[in-house]
């Protein structure tokens, strides 16, 4: 019944605006951090979102989650305002790596488990369903043997893809990525943004990413910004318009997922620029 | 080894087995927020209270309490005055605590016995202390039971907390006003100067340990209850001070537990 009723809403609401930005400036204690920036993202667009430091990724960024009010303008989510949206978990959010303690003391499942927690009401415990869940992410992740390693122990990579398990396990359709790949080597950036292209491709869903340096993905979206605001650049790849916004369900999605990975794991390792 | 089987002993081995649990606990999500230091100042403050309650004739726990949790509100004041100094208002507010506790300390008539508060004085744990200990052990397992899922998230990220509109200020107001009950009522049993150290070494020895966040709660739950355990046990054989003792075994297994981890790869 569930997958049903998202499935109608998936394609209701196909091509609609996700994120809209309207006129929106942000100061803080006196100082303009930005001013009048508007942007919207569509369904299924990839949006790279680039800025030297300080040119205010986060703190639109931020602004868009709803963690900061802008001093002017309108964010809207799904066409509703950011201030009243409640449907947190159609985002996945994967927070900038140096913002999380490597060291605390969780397993990777419970780290990812822990995307649920937000929309759990009280006294609900933790269901078989929940464990399927969590299953299900890290398997379509390839970290499924790294279960019950503490966080810490993993590398800079495994703890990525932890986090970006974290951010899938509730079927998100707006994956938000803060500098996803700061302090990761090379290779692992890009197999890891091999595997963001892959789940645009061939997944119903929208993504935006912050990055300082996006030499990696510059082949994906363009090489000129589509659009320019103050000092933030904003790269766009739409959708393939031939695909039909069909939503799967998470197993189907995650288990397709996995399944085109392994197939498509030497293609990763020679390196796919595109 | 007759001192065991004696009333007294016995009343402090269960006030002491409960802060053994409590304490640890709490402590636990202290550190992982990096406050390691408010249990020592709101104690320092608590014992401000505790000697206006003896001065005033009031229950002096309940005045210790009182005391702690508007420290813990002015400390998140003070913390906003100073973002990027925050610990400096644990500085000022430790400070204040003392100050005012050694002039309360040195009025009134009868001077009363300030080292019991200092460094605690379990074997004189009344009937209605143990009531009031049960009490504050019983409200700190529930919270903690029900909101264990809520605890995680925000010690983990607490922007994806508020992200998933958990009220973040809420539960910083919570964790403080359960660390004050918790600190209040261990001031009697270990002594304000030595509650820190039940707070937060338990969390110390499981961060070395412990590979989840489960483990890592009946880790602190354990090793508070057995360095309680047998603090008293030899303490009250010894003949030495109960408090210190159960200190000292408690940076003992720390000691011993670092070692381990040179030589073995635990944690992993």
């Amino acid at each position: 019944m569930q997958t049903i009723h998202n499935q109608n809403a998936a394609v209701a609401s196909c091509h609609n605006e996700v994120i809209s930005v309207k006129h929106v400036s942000f100061a803080y204690e006196q100082k303009t951090v930005m001013e009048n920036v508007s942007i919207g993202v569509k369904e299924r667009d990839f949006i790279g979102l680039i800025g030297a430091n300080g040119a205010g990724k986060s703190t639109l960024l931020r602004m868009i989650v709803g963690l900061l009010k802008p001093t002017a303008g309108e964010i809207r989510l799904f066409g509703q305002p950011v201030e009243s949206f409640k449907d947190w978990d159609r985002i996945g959010y994967v927070p900038q790596k140096n913002s999380l303690n490597p060291q605390f003391p969780a397993t990777v499942k419970e780290v990812v488990l822990s995307g649920l927690y937000g929309n759990k009401k009280l006294f609900r415990r933790i269901s078989k369903a929940d464990q399927t869940k969590a299953n299900d992410a890290l398997e379509a992740m390839g970290i499924a043997d790294l279960s019950d390693k503490r966080i810490g122990r993993l590398s800079g990579g495994q703890q990525q893809r932890v986090f970006l398990a974290r951010a899938l396990i509730n079927n998100p359709s707006l994956l938000i990525l803060d500098e996803p790949t700061v302090g990761i080597d090379a290779e692992t950036q890009e197999s890891f943004f091999h595997m963001i292209k892959h789940m645009h491709q061939h997944h119903n869903m929208t993504f935006l990413m912050v990055s300082h340096d996006m030499e990696m993905i510059r082949g994906y979206l363009g090489h000129e910004p589509a659009a320019v605001s103050g000092k933030l650049n904003f790269y766009i790849r739409h959708s393939h318009d031939t695909q039909d916004c069909v939503e799967s369900d998470l197993a189907h999605s995650l288990k397709g997922l996995r399944e085109q990975m392994e197939s498509g794991r030497e293609v990763v390792s020679v390196g796919d620029r595109n | 080894m007759e001192i065991v089987t004696s009333e007294f002993f016995q009343r402090a081995l269960i006030g002491g087995l409960l802060i053994g649990v409590t304490a640890p606990l709490m402590g636990f999500f202290l550190v992982l927020r990096r406050l390691s230091m408010i249990g020592d100042t709101l104690s320092h403050v608590a014992i401000a209270g505790v000697a206006l309650g003896f001065l005033t004739g009031v229950y002096p726990i309940a005045m210790g309490l009182v005391f702690a949790i508007a420290a813990s509100f002015a400390i998140e004041k003070l913390r906003k005055a100073y973002k990027t100094y925050a610990e400096l208002s644990l500085a000022i507010m430790m400070a204040g605590g003392i100050g005012l506790a050694s002039i309360l300390f040195t009025s009134g008539e009868s001077m009363m016995d300030v080292n019991s508060y200092l460094f605690g004085s379990i074997y004189t744990l009344s009937n209605g202390d143990l009531l009031t200990i049960g009490g504050v052990t019983a409200v700190v397992l529930i919270v903690i039971a029900v909101q264990s899922k809520e605890l995680f998230l925000l010690t983990f990220d607490e922007d994806a907390a508020a992200v998933s509109g958990l009220p973040v200020r809420f539960y910083n107001v919570m964790i403080s006003v359960l660390t004050a009950l918790v600190i209040s009522v261990a001031i009697k049993i270990v002594g304000a100067l030595l509650v820190s150290a039940l707070l937060t070494i338990p969390a110390a020895c499981s961060l070395i340990i412990a590979r989840s966040f489960k483990q890592s709660i009946v880790t602190v739950i354990l090793i508070g209850e057995l360095a309680v355990l047998a603090g008293l046990m030899i303490a009250g054989i010894w003949n030495l001070a109960p408090g210190g003792t159960i200190v000292l075994l408690l940076i003992a297994v720390l000691l011993l537990l670092l070692l381990l981890r040179r030589g073995l790869r635990l944690g992993g």
